[in-house]
């Protein structure tokens, strides 16, 4: 545990990171370990090739969505505290932990966590998952042997469910609204190491 | 409600003369013959004693009940066990408060006073040896195979920790507290050691799976609590008998010859027994799967193969004194994927069916049973204190048991169980036969206390069942526990839940952590490259991509949907009709994803499409490329073909069937198929004439719906065959995958008959009538549509109200299995057909039942 304390006190920012993201000082350090290794040029930022250089990684099928998701505000480098920021999204979501009302929502809400999911969807940023961008999604992880007339219409019938304005559309209001009865909170989270 | 009043008090008399019959058979065997009429009910035994001595003339009939004695006693008891599971599910008032198994532990009371009353002794009761192999395997065999596997799997950890270590906790505890009482002398004298108190404590140990079940599935839990009471009331099963044996062995030693050796020995003991039945479980779910990649070629009796070899594993485990109950869950568990995929749809069913049927029925038997049995002057003695303070200790150990290793559990766990759930699973700490059975095969000469213990076991187990089940109900009410919600599958949940999944495992490898997303990807990829490949067919492994197979059965439910809704009308022939049904279908079109497509190119509004095009457009687009990859893939379709079926063709089924052992097929002879083509074509062609050649629209109202409803009552295709064209993808597609599948089954003359007439109904038909569409609606047409709505779909309509919900629940990933009762019996004609389709199979389980 001393070095837990020794570790902490050389992130920057550790404690505002902590307060904002939730995560215990064993975690940040655990992370900042991570982050560490994972640049390995010791350039002292993140760049996409570093993720791509993650060997399971390269076998998930959206491995290029998630590692957009965290290049998402089109630099080419990523500190630590963005890395912990987005690393948030997942923990689980506690009831114990005070709301402060003043504060905006916790990183690991309901509604961030599904915004999470809908950026990967939505590449152009323009609020709305479009046809043609659930198909791209949708080709990357179905199996090579479905068609693209199948992919096609699973894509049409997909939009349909949620499209409540007929715009052949998935706002993020709709996205919301039909993963209403899904557990969120459950399956979008991941027990981070102590 | 008044003619299910009827029919409840009609079934009751019959109840009575059942049980009577019973009885009165028992009184003539006790009269001739005394030493066989303690033998019972499943006693297999050879009561085939020679009555006719000498002949003096040849006698035309004669009485010959000791040949039949047995089987006929079984069979009757069958009978009146089943006729008791109907009663209780009739009186739906009684039901909303009671839980079904109290109901039949009730009627057993009932029926054992009968038998008592006739015969002032028992001589029914369920003896350990029938129990343990005619009763529990199939139940436990149908409890692995349902099971939700992924369910099953990521609760493993938390299951195995509240199956081994809270039973062993529940053993001990209770052992030892009710050892201490006595030491204190709560319980007066008896002959009784601590070793029996050990032995008495791990034999109440056990959740009964089948008490569990009976009771957790009325009430609708969330997913997590199910499982984890589910999953721990069977593991615990086996390892109470397997907790059991140790300690019978350790009292058959006698109490000074333990050592630490002896106890060490029990131990590892355990530990080989519980893992070694998993693992003959293991190699007889790999034996299984591997079959059946090659029973096609005998698909009748393909279905048979999963009981035969799923009961060898369980008397094999037996043979071998492992855990015959682990060894049958875990071979359930593990063949069912492989099983489905490689098996032909139909029998795919057949053994879902049969399954049921089965394991339902023993059930209901088990619990009949229990309550026969405690009609009995023998077994009862009475110890206040022995029986009160084991209730006591069994609850409050229950209790205690589970809010501490659910308070370990809940450290490493992502989402802690909640005190609530706790309370429940607490409280669903049910014991039931497996506990009975077990205290009735207790050896009286080491035992002597051994009616004691049967008369405290059934006391606890009538406590729990019907006491806690009754109050259940109210208690998960009440304290608002999560329940699961009836959710309609969407497919967008499915797809984002597939996301979730590459989400989950691309942040932990980014986050550097070794975790569950983690094991099971690499299971997955496992199973995927080398398990896939050993025990699939080739052309199962193909096309298994999950989300399009959802994609599938939402399609197909939607078609359903649509011709069940389309059929409340009256008769899909609506859809030939111009402006009144337009905005009918433009409501249809918000739940039925897909056909917006069709519908797009086939515009209704004008109606001027040739129906051939429409066919020729629309069929390939997407239903039939989904059909020719995916027929094997889907186990469910099969149930919405049959559905399907059953509302379309069934005057020509109920009437035409040809018996064969190997083929079960509908016979139609070519004959009939013209005849009754031609006689539509000209009806229709008829119609359409007196139509165009401008006959008064006044007379045609006379006359037309005399015509209407006689063709279409002649044939169920003639209505079949109107409404394909506008629609006619599905309708199209269900026929041709049907005829497909006999095909497949064994190239049935029928089939291939079927499907001649099809291409020619497609062909030739359409241009006789389709220009009729061209003419303004006629006015009688809403009435004939009127009067069709009566006549064709009658049979139909019977099943109407149930039919949607049914699929409904058939879709979703199934969690509660035994939640199918109801389906079962609103889609009986299915559970009928598919026991008629194996008729070797059951008549020969039924021989070896009892």
């Amino acid at each position: 545990m001393g070095s837990t304390n020794s570790t902490l006190s050389k992130i920057p920012n550790a404690g505002d990171l902590m307060q904002e993201t939730g995560f215990s000082p064993a975690h940040i350090v655990r992370l900042y370990d991570r982050y560490k290794a994972l640049d390995k040029d010791k350039k002292g930022h993140l760049c996409p090739q570093d993720f791509g250089a993650i060997k399971e990684l390269a076998m998930n099928p959206i491995s290029d969505r998630i590692i957009g998701a965290f290049f998402s505000s089109g630099q080419e480098v990523l500190d630590f505290p963005s890395f912990v920021r987005i690393l948030a999204h997942f923990r689980p979501v506690d009831k114990n932990r005070p709301k402060d009302p003043n504060s905006p929502e916790h990183i690991n809400s309901r509604s961030n966590k599904l915004k999470f999911i809908f950026q990967l969807y939505d590449q152009d940023k323009d609020g709305k998952i479009s046809r043609q961008e659930l198909l791209q999604v949708l080709r990357t992880m179905l199996e090579k042997q479905v068609t693209e007339e199948q992919l096609e219409s699973i894509a049409d019938r997909t939009i349909q469910e949620a499209d409540l304005d007929r715009d052949d559309a998935i706002s993020f209001d709709e996205f919301r609204k039909s993963m209403e009865k899904v557990n969120i909170e459950h399956k979008m989270s991941i027990r981070f190491l102590r | 409600m008044a003619p299910y009043s009827q029919l409840s008090f009609l079934l009751t008399v019959l109840l009575i003369f059942g049980a009577l019959c019973v009885t009165s058979k028992v009184q003539i065997q006790s009269s001739s013959e005394r030493q066989s009429a303690s033998s019972n009910t499943g006693s297999t035994g050879e009561s085939t004693s020679n009555s006719s001595a000498s002949i003096t003339t040849v006698p035309i009939v004669t009485w010959k009940w000791h040949h039949v004695e047995t089987p006929y006693l079984v069979a009757l008891w069958i009978l009146v066990c089943w006729l008791c599971k109907l009663m209780a599910q009739l009186n739906s008032k009684l039901k909303s408060f009671f839980p079904e198994s109290a109901l039949l532990i009730i009627s057993g009371f009932i029926l054992g006073g009968i038998v008592w009353g006739a015969d002032k002794a028992q001589t029914f009761k369920l003896v350990p040896r029938n129990f343990f192999y005619f009763l529990l395997p199939q139940i436990i065999l149908d409890t692995g195979y349902f099971m939700p596997n992924k369910l099953f799997f990521s609760n493993l950890g938390a299951i195995l920790v509240h199956a081994v270590i809270g039973t062993c906790w529940n053993a001990a505890a209770v052992g030892i507290s009710l050892w201490g009482c006595y030491l204190g002398g709560a319980m007066g004298n008896l002959q009784i050691g601590l070793l029996q108190f050990l032995l008495f404590g791990s034999l109440l140990a056990a959740v009964d799976p089948v008490a569990v079940i009976a009771v957790f599935e009325e009430v609708h839990v969330n997913e997590v609590l199910f499982i984890w009471v589910f999953g721990e009331s069977l593991l615990n099963d086996g390892v109470t008998v397997v907790l059991y044996n140790v300690f019978d062995a350790f009292v058959s030693l006698g109490g000074e010859k333990i050592n630490a050796g002896e106890i060490i020995k029990g131990i590892v003991s355990f530990f080989v027994v519980a893992f070694g039945g998993s693992l003959i479980g293991v190699v007889f779910a790999i034996l299984i799967s591997l079959l059946t990649k090659y029973t096609g070629k005998v698909q009748i009796i393909e279905a048979g193969f999963i009981f035969v070899l799923g009961y060898l594993s369980y008397l094999t485990a037996e043979m071998l004194s492992l855990s015959a109950i682990l060894s049958v869950t875990f071979c359930g568990v593990c063949c069912q994927k492989y099983v489905n995929a490689n098996m032909d749809e139909k029998s795919v069913t057949a053994v879902r069916y049969a399954m049921k049927v089965f394991a339902n029925g023993s059930e209901t038997m088990i619990f009949v049973f229990l309550g026969v049995t405690a009609i009995d002057t023998d077994i009862w003695v009475w110890n206040t204190g022995f029986i009160l303070l084991t209730l006591l200790f069994v609850l409050v150990y229950r209790f205690m048991g589970v809010f501490f290793l659910t308070w370990i559990l809940n450290r490493y766990r992502l989402v802690p169980i909640e005190l609530i759930d706790q309370i429940v699973m607490s409280f669903g700490g049910l014991r039931g036969a497996v506990a009975y059975g077990l205290a009735a095969s207790l050896d009286e000469t080491r035992i002597k206390e051994k009616n004691l213990m049967i008369t405290t076991t059934l006391i606890v187990v009538y406590f729990t069942v019907i006491l806690q089940g009754l109050t259940m109900k109210p208690l998960v009410k009440w304290l608002k526990v999560k329940r699961v919600s009836p959710t309609e599958l969407k497919l967008i949940e499915k797809v984002n839940n597939r996301a979730f999944e590459h989400i989950l495992a691309a942040m932990e490898d980014i986050s550097g952590r070794i975790g569950d997303n983690w094991w099971t990807r690499g299971w997955k990829r496992f199973e995927d490259t080398y398990i896939t490949w050993f025990l699939m067919k080739p052309e199962a492994r193909k096309n298994r991509d999950y989300l399009f197979s959802i994609f599938h059965k939402l399609n197909l439910e939607d078609a359903i949907n649509y011709v069940t809704e389309a059929e409340k009308r009256g008769s899909l022939a609506f859809l030939n009709q111009t402006d009144g049904t337009i905005v009918n279908f433009e409501k249809k079109l918000r739940f039925s994803g897909v056909m917006p497509d069709i519908m797009s190119e086939l515009d209704f509004g004008n109606n001027n499409v040739q129906p051939t095009s429409v066919i020729q457009d629309t069929v390939p687009s997407v239903s039939l490329n989904i059909h020719e990859h995916e027929m094997k893939r889907m186990n469910e379709d099969f149930n919405a073909h049959h559905l399907l079926q059953q509302h379309l063709y069934r005057s020509r089924k109920n009437h035409r069937h040809k018996y064969s052992r190997s083929n079960f097929s509908i016979n139609q002879s070519e004959d009939e198929v013209q005849e009754i083509f031609q006689r539509t074509m000209r009806s229709r062609l008829e119609s359409f004439k007196s139509a165009k050649m401008g006959v008064t629209p006044a007379k045609k109202i006379t006359k037309h719906p005399k015509k209407d409803p006689n063709h279409k009552m002649s044939n169920g295709k003639t209505t079949d065959k109107s409404k394909k064209h506008p629609y006619g993808d599905e309708d199209f597609e269900f026929s041709e995958a049907d005829s497909a599948y006999s095909g497949d089954g064994g190239a049935t003359g029928g089939s291939s008959q079927r499907r001649g007439t099809y291409t020619m109904g497609a062909g030739v038909e359409n241009p006789a009538f389709m220009p009729e569409m061209d003419t303004p609606p006629p006015p009688w047409v809403t009435e004939a549509e009127a009067d069709t709505s009566v006549a064709p779909s009658q049979g139909a309509q019977r099943y109407l109200p149930w039919s949607p919900r049914n699929l409904h629940r058939l879709a979703p990933l199934r969690i509660s299995d035994r939640s199918t009762d109801s389906f079962l019996m609103a889609d009986a004609p299915a559970t009928e057909e598919s026991s008629e389709e194996s008729p070797q199979q059951p008549s020969q389980r039924d021989g070896t039942h009892m």
